[in-house]
């Protein structure tokens, strides 16, 4: 059992912040009375914060890259405006606006990256400028509301999945099977990433530890979809999510542009040293952002079934809380999807506990800024107590 | 010449860092109006000596006694020793570049009544000592609107201002060009008819020939002597130079049988600009070659432009405007960016690894691989096996000390983090390797590893270029020696003919005429 202690003592942030997640949870659905986790609250959770984990997925890059975006809110505004015109005034089809969006999401991507790459100022700067210039152009475009949106379209927010499968014993079964198939996912890959490391006798988490873990996140995955399946099922943008942290771990871990990412943050000098092309890599991570935000953008006017002009305000911060309070580092180089999905969990559940308790919203406002605080405060003391050892 | 009118005794100065006696009992005592020079080589302890002095190392962090003007001093920081009247000007001049002459010569000590600048006094104060450094300048004129010569006489005025009785001057010409130098040295003299002691750190001997009064020689932290300029016996710059080198040739060297092939890799005539003085040379002409499984070294002291020539090679990551030609296998080869150096098989392995070569918060693996990522994915995805794989393979031939190649590279000693920076370059499979002070920093045992590490490279057919400031070491490790001084190559020595003496002699000596 010391081998587990000590590797949990190793890795306070990392497990620390699922213990956050997981106390915080309890907390709310104690003082709610078990509302919380109620089915219907459970997806509206979901559905209510699929923006902040698109965006954060975006930011943790830019961040890690020690850059920022001030600018994702208006873009959200901009684009999903943008959107709403096509299929609106334009009488698009919704699947064509939807992709036209995103190409969309790419340019103006594009425009901020070339100022930041390849003219050299500081994205806190460009981005400043684009959360003016957006927001603008989003009210110039938009007026104030486009509704009257299609259906197929407004179900990408608000949809389930079609329950094709039936009930069993009142739980919908297309919910559940997935619920089994992700955890089966996870055990196969964990096992697999496992055993490879052990093949050439390199450093593996304790038996303990990896069992524990993993039933750890068995029994998030399961509990999460089992309370799915007793209700309307499946969300759709669950699913999206879904996908997206799947490949985006993938691009951040596996990948020689994630790489390049985590290299340019951790050392820029040392990255330019290597021969990274940091000018293309930065200029890749904001064209990123951008089709990012044009997800959120799409995702945000389905969930509102209107495009409004004063749409994703203050995106961008939520987005850089969620990234800060899931142990991204302030000074760049450190920063997982993962981290940044819990961050957005936190932010979340603090949204609905607090609304359940009808907590003023001005005090909301309050009590998340204390959490990003301390959430920072922690991860710098605990740095400090590593290295200072 | 009469020793009785001292001004500074400093008594069994040792200084000790973690692991190197950097000063062991030294002894140095300054007369009152003289220009007294301190020389040696790069790391003998000369910069370390007069922060002694000034503070920067407060009393209590070495040993021995400092007295001035005939009282003892245990300065806790700066402040104290200026208060004293002791100036110190170091190399890397700390001036504030948006603020005016006159606000840097006051500043931290500004004439003001209750915390208001009286602005009148400022500026006619400052006129006053920029005409006694004989600075035409407005004292309006921003730090930055002037060049490095021009600021180095603000610094002195701002020395000035503080009453000094002891000016120290850091290497002060390394970065001018002929002219200011010159001026600069008139300055110390007209000082000195003002009654001003000052100390010169420099390892110019022309300038110590053409100014000191006395001069002590420093090596590896021992005083070695203290020369009188104005005796009897003429000093020349052959009888210095004796004192300066001869450190002991006790470090061991791996033995290596070379076996040298066809030229690699040939510089010719490279000239590189300061990147923000851009009328100064920093490599001047410069040209050599290297060949296959050869070893050749690049001695120089402090500026003589050896990292800078390296640096500019190797994708321009230093200065401006350069200019030249870089021959490979005999076909000339551009290397404008790094990835265009590394293509065409060259690889720099820096001097300042924490800076230019490790991201410390990375582990040991993603280090190792990170300037040849490619040869490890296919379609732009990692083969993450195939990584650990090749990070093992160096941790074990390059005897890296770690528990496991995923452990954090900030967390290993300096040896084995030169240790990863050097299997990064192998594994870019470079023709030529530029190492660039591969053993600074690093202890004994370490050292001889590196060295070991280095003739296997040289046995692979690889061509070394070794850069280093410790003699002992380019003589016990390369088959060709080029000496720098002030950008441009002024000798080529091969191993058998060359000792410490001869090296140095090249490497201080000065370029023929003034061609500036």
């Amino acid at each position: 059992m010391t081998a587990v202690t000590e590797y949990l003592g190793k890795n306070v942030r990392q497990y620390g912040i699922w213990g956050a997640l997981v106390a915080i949870v309890v907390l709310f659905e104690v003082w709610t009375h078990g509302l919380l986790l109620m089915p219907n609250n459970v997806a509206a959770l979901v559905q209510q914060n699929a923006y902040v984990m698109i965006l954060a997925i975006g930011m943790v890059m830019v961040i890690v890259a020690g850059h920022i975006d001030l600018s994702v809110g208006s873009m959200v505004a901009f684009i999903g405006g943008l959107v709403g015109i096509m299929m609106d005034t334009w009488g698009l089809p919704w699947l064509a606006a939807v992709l036209l969006g995103l190409v969309i999401g790419a340019i103006v991507g594009a425009w901020q990256g070339y100022w930041v790459a390849y003219v050299g100022i500081p994205a806190f700067i460009v981005t400043l400028a684009g959360m003016l210039i957006f927001r603008g152009l989003a009210i110039v475009l938009v007026g104030t509301t486009i509704a009257g949106l299609p259906a197929g379209f407004n179900a990408i927010s608000n949809g389930y999945l079609p329950n094709s499968l039936g009930f069993v014993a009142g739980r919908d079964v297309v919910t559940v099977t997935i619920g089994v198939l992700a955890i089966l996912g996870l055990a196969f890959s964990q096992a697999r990433s496992r055993s490879t490391l052990r093949k050439h006798d390199l450093l593996v988490e304790p038996m303990a530890a990896f069992i524990g873990k993993l039933v750890m996140f068995a029994a998030l995955l399961g509990s999460l979809t089992w309370v799915l399946s007793g209700s309307s099922g499946m969300p759709i943008v669950l699913i999206l999510v879904g996908v997206l942290v799947l490949v985006y771990t993938f691009v951040l871990g596996r990948t020689v542009f994630g790489r390049h990412i985590y290299a340019i943050g951790g050392n820029l000098h040392a990255a330019i040293m290597s021969g990274v092309n940091t000018k293309r890599v930065n200029f890749g991570i904001f064209v990123n952002m951008g089709v990012l935000a044009a997800i959120a953008a799409i995702v945000t006017t389905s969930r509102a079934g209107a495009a409004v002009a004063a749409a994703g305000d203050s995106f961008e911060l939520d987005a850089i809380a969620a990234c800060f309070i899931g142990g991204t580092a302030v000074t760049g180089g450190v920063g997982k999807v993962s981290g940044a999905m819990i961050g957005a969990l936190i932010m979340g559940v603090l949204n609905m506990g607090l609304s359940i308790m009808s907590v003023d919203p001005s005090w909301q406002k309050a009590i998340k800024g204390f959490v990003l605080l301390l959430a920072v405060a922690f991860d710098l003391v605990n740095k400090r107590r590593a290295s200072g050892a | 010449m009469s020793t009785d009118n001292i001004i500074l005794e400093m008594h069994g100065i040792t200084k000790t860092f973690p692991g190197v006696k950097a000063l062991q009992d030294v002894t140095l005592s300054v007369t009152r109006g003289q220009v007294h020079a301190i020389c040696g080589e790069n790391g003998a302890g000369k910069s370390t000596l007069v922060r002694v002095l000034s503070g920067v190392y407060p009393h209590g962090t070495y040993e021995g006694d400092i007295l001035f003007e005939d009282e003892p001093c245990e300065f806790k920081n700066i402040r104290d020793s200026e208060h004293r009247g002791i100036v110190i000007i170091h190399q890397e001049l700390a001036l504030s570049p948006f603020l005016s002459i006159a606000e840097n010569i006051f500043l931290g000590n500004e004439r003001a009544s209750h915390g208001v600048i009286d602005w009148n006094a400022t500026n006619s104060e400052a006129a006053r000592l920029l005409a006694r450094v004989g600075l035409a300048e407005s004292p309006d004129t921003k730090i930055k609107d002037i060049g490095v010569g021009k600021q180095q006489l603000v610094e002195i005025a701002k020395a000035l201002s503080k009453r000094v009785k002891l000016l120290i001057l850091d290497e002060p010409t390394a970065a001018l060009n002929d002219e200011d130098s010159a001026h600069l040295l008139d300055l110390m003299r007209s000082l000195k008819g003002q009654g001003i002691t000052s100390i010169l750190i420099t390892h110019k001997l022309n300038e110590i020939a053409a100014i000191a009064d006395r001069t002590t020689v420093i090596r590896d932290g021992k005083t070695i002597e203290t020369l009188d300029m104005r005796g009897a016996e003429k000093i020349t710059e052959e009888r210095l130079i004796r004192g300066m080198v001869g450190r002991p040739l006790d470090n061991r060297f791996p033995e290596r049988q070379p076996n040298i092939g066809a030229e690699v890799l040939r510089i010719e005539d490279w000239t590189v600009y300061h990147p923000i003085n851009q009328g100064r040379k920093v490599v001047d002409g410069a040209s050599l070659s290297v060949r296959k499984g050869e070893v050749i070294g690049l001695a120089g002291l402090m500026g003589a432009g050896r990292t800078e020539l390296a640096m500019s090679v190797f994708g321009r990551t230093y200065g401006a405007n350069a200019s030249g030609q870089v021959f490979k296998d005999g076909e000339e080869i551009q290397t404008r960016s790094v990835r265009e150096a590394i293509r065409h098989g060259i690889a720099y392995a820096t001097e300042d690894r924490k800076r230019y070569g490790l991201n410390l918060i990375e582990d040991i693996k993603r280090n190792i691989t990170s300037a040849a990522l490619g040869k490890l994915s296919s379609r732009g995805v990692v083969d993450r096996e195939e990584e650990v794989l090749v990070a093992e393979r160096y941790r074990r031939e390059l005897d890296i000390k770690t528990p496991s190649v995923e452990a954090l590279v900030g967390k290993l000693s300096g040896g084995n983090q030169q240790k990863v920076v050097l299997s990064k370059w192998i594994f870019a499979a470079p023709d030529v390797l530029i190492l660039d002070e591969p053993t600074r920093g690093i202890d004994v045992g370490a050292k001889f590893e590196i060295y070991t590490i280095v003739n296997a490279l040289a046995d692979a057919g690889k061509a070394v270029i070794l850069i280093s400031s410790e003699l002992p070491e380019l003589l016990g490790m390369c088959d060709r020696i080029y000496t720098l001084n002030q950008g441009r190559v002024t000798g080529q020595l091969a191993r058998e003919e060359a000792t410490q003496e001869s090296l140095m002699l090249l490497m201080t000596k000065e370029k023929e005429g003034t061609s500036r």
